[in-house]
């Protein structure tokens, strides 16, 4: 328990050495004539020696016997406060000073090293017709619209590293593995840490901060896949390669302002319009504490993008602009706050869309929206069940694009989706989900059996 | 809407305009908020992030937390792992210089205290281990009298103009609390050597400090919840080993405890763990005369 200062180590062969070394040098150049001044003086360097060095050996000594010393008291205080704390209690004594533990390194991720973390996915697909190939009349959609093939498939695998450049910047890479043995960077960006007054900038590619879901990796969604808003407003989740500004306001309750740029090469941009600064988007996300037990996050994002011949999955070119304004409200309750035994997570967004160019040549103007609401409970540690609507309407466009994509063939497309899953700890979860999708001619009926894992030090999930 | 949007900033910016106190604590636990409390007076402003009835490993990232910290001069928490999985979390997204790791405003207690139950084996497969060791000190009130001066001398060197204040308030705590000690001690005489099992791993520095004995835990390893095979072992160990009593925190989850506490026949507790864990914990004081009241009355039978 006590720690006493270790002994100076002292190296008395190297004193013995150097003695050595000046006894013999002046023997070997100075004549043989003055022999007995030179021997007298060799002597007397040689008593001068040890006497440095018995000095230096009894200071050695003493302060291994003051080592004992405070031993010994240290071990008396404490028999001495076991007495006195089997008597009454006693006048209160004198602190005993204890020299304080070793300091310990605050934790980083990984020391110098980046953090390394992995997410694995597995998916296994029953479905009634191939969900990779649907498509919803009325909307135009990006690559990454669709659903996933039918039987097993490999979901995307991670690998995130990161780490703190220097005192003033962090470094974030996610590489993402398809199940069809492609590697893309998923994100790739760099951060301030140390602007201060709570703005934080960031630049490279990165998932953009509007609405609620889409910064978050698909592992982190409670659903395995993304709601037909997502899907079709934002191609399941918007990245791009861009600049970040964030504030954060110094307010007891969470208010926080984003803007960002970014290139606008993917849906629903494309082509890098206006000069590779084809999106704009800004976001406003507010929250707090309702009480000990429930708290909620709303949010109003919008985002402008200018596409030049934007490509879609059916094959149309479009060009022109995409407004897009998102509002979101999230509200989370867990008894005393406590979310692993019982928590619930209600969310909802609402997605208005207003798109104006050309497509196919035509000349279009018109409005679409989307909604979803979604429900996810976990009623005992490890369990949670999960259901999720979802709703898309667009305008009727006349005849003039009767038959393209953009016809919604007089239908309101729509899906409800529900969900069990089992946590074997909060690195591992197993899913299963089913989905009634009615946003096809032909309804489609899936199961989703999905496994996801994180290993690493990953870092602690957003709200 | 762009006047409306202005005003509503505006306002959240008066909201947000300096409190009075000098010093904008954020405190990680219960325990921590009252040590600070007891330190700094009305020259500090302390927030408790988490109640006494919440599980100090398991807190959602939620944005009013997010708030709190980017408002910090210091955070003070327990370190060493306990709160791993939410405050990183938070900091990423408040971007407070002042508290980020190795900052003087980031205040960790356990680095004031030898931790015990270091593993020797670091691998996810262990269960929730931490590995700087058991970060559960505050349940040996010795501890906190080791995190109080350090506390007391960071608050002085974040707040100089208010270091007097800080010292006495220090030394009117360390008379007090020697004083409560003394009579914890006596108090607990009769805990000594009495067998108990324990829910999560939390109580090493207690078991300790009362001479309490530990027989079995119930939990196969740290933060996995026990399974009915299991719960068979810990019948099995405790026929043979009996206890007096099996203590949990508030937070946990009571059914093991009193599924066990049924079959083997002796009594659950439920202990306070930190300020505000139960009624009568108020205050540190309060945490731990309760601590041994709880203690002493289960004991008894």
């Amino acid at each position: 328990m006590f720690r006493v200062p270790e002994p100076v180590k002292i190296p008395i062969w190297s004193l013995a050495g150097i003695g050595m070394f000046c006894a013999a040098t002046p023997a070997m150049a100075a004549p043989a004539d003055p022999l007995a001044t030179i021997r007298d003086e060799i002597s007397k360097l040689r008593q001068d020696y040890e006497m440095k060095i018995k000095d230096l050996e009894d200071r050695l000594q003493k302060a291994e016997a003051d080592a004992e010393a405070a031993k010994a008291s240290a071990a008396a205080a404490q028999e001495a406060q076991k007495t006195a704390a089997a008597a009454p209690p006693p006048p209160p004594a004198a602190p005993i000073p204890e020299p304080p533990p070793q300091q310990r390194a605050p934790t980083s991720l990984n020391a110098f090293n980046p953090g390394i973390a992995a997410v694995l996915n597995g998916f296994f697909v029953a479905a009634s017709h191939d969900p990779s190939a649907s498509s919803i009349p009325g909307f135009a959609l990006g690559d990454s619209a669709q659903g996933l093939p039918r039987g097993f498939s490999l979901g995307e695998s991670e690998v995130n590293v990161t780490a703190n450049i220097d005192p003033f910047t962090l470094g974030w890479l996610n590489l993402s593995f398809g199940s069809d043995n492609s590697v893309s960077v998923e994100e790739a960006y760099i951060q301030t840490t140390s602007l201060g007054s709570g703005l934080t900038l960031r630049a490279g590619r990165f998932f953009s901060g509007i609405a609620y879901l889409n910064e978050r990796h698909a592992h982190d969604w409670s659903f395995s896949d993304a709601s037909l808003p997502y899907r079709v407003f934002l191609n399941s989740q918007y990245g791009d390669d861009g600049i970040q500004a964030r504030w954060l306001a110094p307010t007891n309750i969470f208010l926080e302002l984003g803007v960002e740029l970014f290139r606008g090469d993917s849906f629903p941009a494309g082509g890098a319009a206006n000069k590779g600064i084809g999106t704009v988007t800004a976001f406003a996300h507010a929250g707090a504490d309702i009480n000990d037990s429930s708290s909620w996050l709303a949010g109003l994002s919008y985002l402008r993008t200018r596409s030049d011949k934007r490509g879609d999955s059916a094959g149309d070119i479009f060009s022109g602009t995409d407004d897009i304004g998102i509002a979101t409200l999230v509200y989370k309750w867990a008894p005393d706050g406590n979310p692993t035994r019982r928590n619930l997570i209600l969310s909802g967004e609402y997605f208005y869309g207003h798109e104006n160019g050309f497509f196919n040549g035509i000349p279009v103007d018109y409005n679409h929206m989307g909604w979803y609401a979604q429900a996810v409970y976990q009623f005992m540690p490890r369990w949670s069940v999960g259901l999720r609507y979802a709703q898309l309407r667009t305008d009727d466009l006349g005849p003039a694009l009767a038959g393209t994509t953009l016809d919604d063939l007089g239908r309101i497309p729509r899906a409800v989706s529900g969900l069990l899953e089992f946590d074997t700890s909060e690195f591992g979860r197993f899913r299963l989900q089913y989905s009634h999708d009615d946003s096809d001619v032909r309804p489609l009926d899936q199961v989703l059996l999905q496994y996801t894992v994180i290993y690493g030090p990953h870092p602690a999930h957003r709200y | 809407m762009r006047k409306l949007l202005i005003g509503t900033v505006l306002l959240a910016l008066g909201a947000g305009s300096p409190a009075y106190a000098n010093l904008n604590v954020f405190a990680c636990e219960p325990e921590w908020a009252a040590l600070a409390t007891e330190i700094g007076g009305n020259k500090v402003s302390v927030y408790a992030a988490t109640t006494g009835v919440q599980d100090p490993h398991q807190i959602q990232a939620r944005p009013g937390l997010i708030a709190r910290a980017r408002n910090a001069d210091i955070s003070v928490c327990t370190g060493a792992e306990l709160e791993i999985g939410w405050l990183p979390a938070i900091l990423a997204q408040t971007s407070n210089q002042k508290i980020r790791p190795g900052a003087p405003g980031s205040f960790e207690a356990s680095n004031f205290v030898n931790l015990l139950e270091v593993p020797a084996r670091l691998d996810r497969a262990e269960g929730d281990i931490h590995a700087q060791g058991n970060p559960h000190i505050q349940t040996d009130p010795n501890n906190i009298l080791k995190v109080a001066k350090p506390m007391a001398d960071r608050f002085a060197q974040l707040d100089p103009a208010n270091a007097a204040t800080y010292a006495m308030r220090l030394a009117d705590f360390t008379t007090r609390w020697q004083a409560a000690l003394a009579k914890w001690q006596a108090q607990a005489a009769p805990l000594k050597g009495v067998p108990i099992a324990v829910g999560h791993l939390s109580w090493r520095y207690m078991e300790d400090w009362l001479g309490l004995k530990r027989i079995v835990a119930l939990e196969p390893k740290p933060g996995v919840p026990p399974s009915s095979g299991y719960l068979a072992q810990v019948v099995d160990t405790l026929q043979k080993n009996p206890a007096k009593m099996v203590i949990r925190s508030a937070y946990e989850d009571d059914r093991p405890s009193l599924f066990i506490a049924d079959r083997v026949h002796l009594k659950a507790v439920v202990m306070p763990f930190t300020v505000g864990g139960t009624p009568e914990a108020k205050d540190l004081f309060g945490l731990y005369d309760d601590t041994i009241n709880r203690l002493l009355a289960a004991a008894k039978g």
